[in-house]
C-alpha cells in the first residue's frame, strides 16, 4: 500500500471521468421518445436476474455473532491481559507502578509487599473498567512488557464500575505450558526483527 | 337450502379462514428468508431449526402485546379499521376456487365456498372495500404521517381500481362470464387455449395493477419507508396491527390464485396434475412478490399516478376497443 495516490490531489489525471448523460428532452416529443426507449430497455429484468443471480450463489456473508467471530488485529485495544515469563512461568509484573501512575483516567489500583526473598510482589491489582478509556498508555510505558491488552471486546456490565483483577488478566499457567501466550503487537510492543535493529553502545565515548 | 351444503360451507369456510392465515404467517417467514438470500443474508434462524418458528414467536409477541389505544384517536373506528383490511381479504377468498372438485370418502367436494355466478365483480368490489381498513385507520389515528400515508393509499387504490377493472373487462368479454369456474373451463384444453396469449396487454395491466392493490414494492406507498414510520400503521400496536399484516398477505395469496385462475388456465382439466400446476403458478406469483421486493425501488407517488392514468388507463381501454372489433368481425 503506497501514499502516493492518496497523496496526489490532482484529480485530473487519476482515471476521473464525467458520466456520459444524456441531454434532457426539451420537447413532449422527445419525452415521450425517452419513455418509449426506458419501458423497452428491460432495465426491470437487470434488477431482477441481479438479485435471483446471488440467490442462486447463495454466497452468504452473515457472521452469526456469537457462534462466529470475526478475526481482531493484534492492536485491537480491549480489555487488559496480564504476561508471563516464557522461561519460568512467573508473571512479569515487577509491581513498578508505572502503569497506575501513568493512567490518566486514574483506574488502575495496585498494592505491593515486599516478599520472603526480599522481591516486590504485587498483591493488590484491579483495573476499573467504568473508567478505562483504554488509551493503551499503561501497555506503552510497562518496562516488562507485563500488562498488555488482549481481544477480550465484550465487557458489557449491568452496572458502571466493574473490575478486572490481576489473576483474571493473568496468562493461565497451562495456557502458557502449551505455548498458546500472545505477545500483544501494538503501541509499546517490540517490534518485529528488532534483533537485526539494535546496535551495540560504542564504548568509545 | 338443507342442513348438510349448510355444515359443509361452514366446514370450507373455516378451514380457509385458518389455512390463510397460517399461510399469512408462513408468507412473512418466506419474506424474509427471499429477501435476505437475495441480499447475501441469512434471515431468520435462531427459532427452531432453519428459524422455521420465528413465525409462531412473531405470533405469541403479535398477541400478548398490550393493545393500546392512544388517547386522541377516534376510538370506535380505530379499532375497527385493521379488522376490516383482514375481513375484506379473506371475503374475497369466498369466490376463489382453489382446487379443482376433488371426491373424499365418496363425497364430492367444490373447493370454492360460493360458485356465485359475478364472482370476479364481487372480487374486485370486496378487494376495494379492502381500501377502508388503511384509509380509516390513519384518519383516525390522530397522527399527520398515518392520515398522508392513508390518503396516498387511498389516491393509489382507486386509481388502480380502474386498471383493474378495466384490463380484467377484456377476458371477461371473450369468456362472457364473470365466474372464476367458467374462466377455468374456457382454458381447460391445456396451455393453447389460456387467456394471456390471446389477451397479453390485459395479463401485464392487471399484473401490474396487482401491485398496486395488495401495496407491495414499487408501489408500496401506503406505508411510505422513506418516513421511517410505517404509514397508517403508526400509531397500532399488538393484535391489531397483526391484523393488517395478515390481510396484507393473505390478500398477496389471493391475487396470486387470482391471476393464474384468470390468464393462466387455472387448474386446467381438474385432474391432480392440473391442481398441482395451479399451486405451482400460485407460487410463482407469490415469490415474484417478494423478488420485485428485493429487486425494485418505489416509484414516486406522481409517477405513479403519470403511469396509471395517462399509460396504463389508455392502453386498456385500447385493448378493450381491439378486443371488441376483432370479437364484432
Ligand atoms: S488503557 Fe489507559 S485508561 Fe485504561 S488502564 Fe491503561 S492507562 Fe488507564
Ligand atoms: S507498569 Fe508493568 S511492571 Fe510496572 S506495575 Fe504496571 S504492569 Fe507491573
Amino acid at each position: 500500500m503506497h501514499n502516493e495516490q492518496f497523496n496526489n490531489r490532482n484529480v485530473s489525471d487519476n482515471g476521473y471521468y464525467l458520466v456520459d448523460i444524456e441531454d434532457y428532452p426539451t420537447d413532449n416529443w422527445g419525452r415521450f421518445k425517452r419513455v418509449i426507449k426506458r419501458t423497452f430497455r428491460g432495465e426491470l429484468f437487470v434488477g431482477l436476474w441481479v438479485v435471483l443471480r446471488e440467490m442462486i450463489k447463495f454466497d452468504i456473508h452473515t457472521v452469526q455473532y456469537p457462534q462466529e467471530k470475526m478475526p481482531i488485529g493484534p492492536r485491537y485495544r480491549a480489555v487488559h491481559e496480564m504476561k508471563r515469563l516464557w522461561e519460568s512461568g512467573t508473571e512479569r509484573c515487577i509491581g513498578c507502578g508505572l502503569c497506575e501512575k501513568i493512567c490518566i483516567s486514574n483506574c488502575i489500583r495496585m498494592d505491593t509487599k515486599i516478599d520472603e526473598n526480599s522481591r516486590k510482589e504485587v498483591t493488590e491489582y484491579s483495573i476499573n473498567l467504568g473508567r478505562c478509556i483504554f488509551c493503551g498508555y499503561c501497555a506503552e510505558v510497562c518496562p516488562e512488557l507485563a500488562i498488555v491488552h488482549g481481544g477480550r471486546y465484550e465487557n458489557a456490565s449491568d452496572q458502571r464500575e466493574h473490575f478486572v483483577l490481576f489473576e483474571d488478566m493473568l496468562t493461565p499457567i497451562d495456557a502458557l505450558k502449551a505455548g498458546k501466550q500472545l505477545e500483544f503487537e501494538g503501541f509499546g510492543a517490540i517490534t518485529p526483527h528488532e534483533d537485526e535493529r539494535v546496535k551495540k553502545t560504542p564504548l568509545s565515548y | 337450502m338443507d342442513i348438510a351444503y349448510l355444515i359443509e360451507t361452514v366446514i370450507k369456510v373455516v378451514v380457509v379462514l385458518l389455512i390463510f392465515s397460517a399461510l399469512a404467517g408462513i408468507g412473512t417467514y418466506f419474506e424474509r428468508k427471499v429477501l435476505a438470500f437475495m441480499q447475501r443474508r441469512l434471515g431468520p434462524m435462531y427459532v427452531g431449526p432453519f428459524g422455521l418458528l420465528q413465525v409462531a414467536a412473531d405470533g405469541v409477541k403479535l398477541f400478548t402485546k398490550e393493545d393500546i389505544i392512544p388517547s386522541n384517536v377516534v376510538p370506535n373506528i380505530f379499532k375497527i379499521a385493521p379488522v376490516i383490511t383482514a375481513a375484506t381479504a379473506f371475503m374475497a377468498a369466498a369466490a376463489i376456487p382453489f382446487l379443482p372438485q376433488f371426491t373424499l370418502f365418496g363425497y364430492t367436494v367444490h373447493p370454492i365456498v360460493a360458485d356465485i355466478n359475478i364472482g370476479i365483480l364481487y372480487i374486485l368490489g370486496i378487494m376495494g372495500v379492502g381500501l377502508y381498513g388503511p384509509l380509516l385507520g390513519g384518519m383516525a389515528s390522530a397522527n399527520k404521517f398515518s392520515l398522508l400515508s392513508a390518503a396516498r393509499g387511498a389516491a393509489v387504490f382507486i386509481s388502480y381500481e380502474v386498471v383493474t377493472g378495466l384490463s380484467i373487462l377484456a377476458p371477461i368479454m371473450m369468456v362472457g362470464s364473470l365466474s372464476l369456474i367458467d374462466f377455468n373451463a374456457y382454458q381447460a384444453g391445456g396451455i393453447g387455449d389460456w387467456i394471456i396469449w390471446s389477451q397479453p396487454v390485459a395479463f401485464i395491466l392487471f399484473w401490474i395493477a396487482a401491485f398496486a392493490e395488495t401495496g407491495r414494492t414499487p408501489f408500496h406507498l401506503i406505508a411510505n419507508d422513506h418516513e421511517i414510520i410505517d404509514g397508517f400503521g403508526t400509531e397500532y400496536s399488538g393484535m391489531r396491527w397483526g391484523l393488517f399484516f395478515i390481510g396484507e398477505y393473505a390478500n398477496m395469496f389471493f391475487i396470486s390464485f387470482i391471476i393464474p385462475l384468470l390468464f393462466l388456465g387455472g387448474y386446467g382439466d381438474g385432474s391432480l396434475l392440473g391442481a398441482l400446476g395451479l399451486l405451482a403458478k400460485m407460487s410463482f406469483f407469490f415469490f415474484f412478490f417478494l423478488w420485485t421486493r428485493a429487486a425494485w425501488p418505489d416509484v414516486r407517488p406522481d409517477q405513479l399516478m403519470w403511469l396509471c392514468w395517462k399509460v396504463l388507463m389508455p392502453i386498456a381501454v385500447i385493448n378493450i376497443v381491439i378486443t371488441g372489433l376483432v370479437m364484432m368481425f
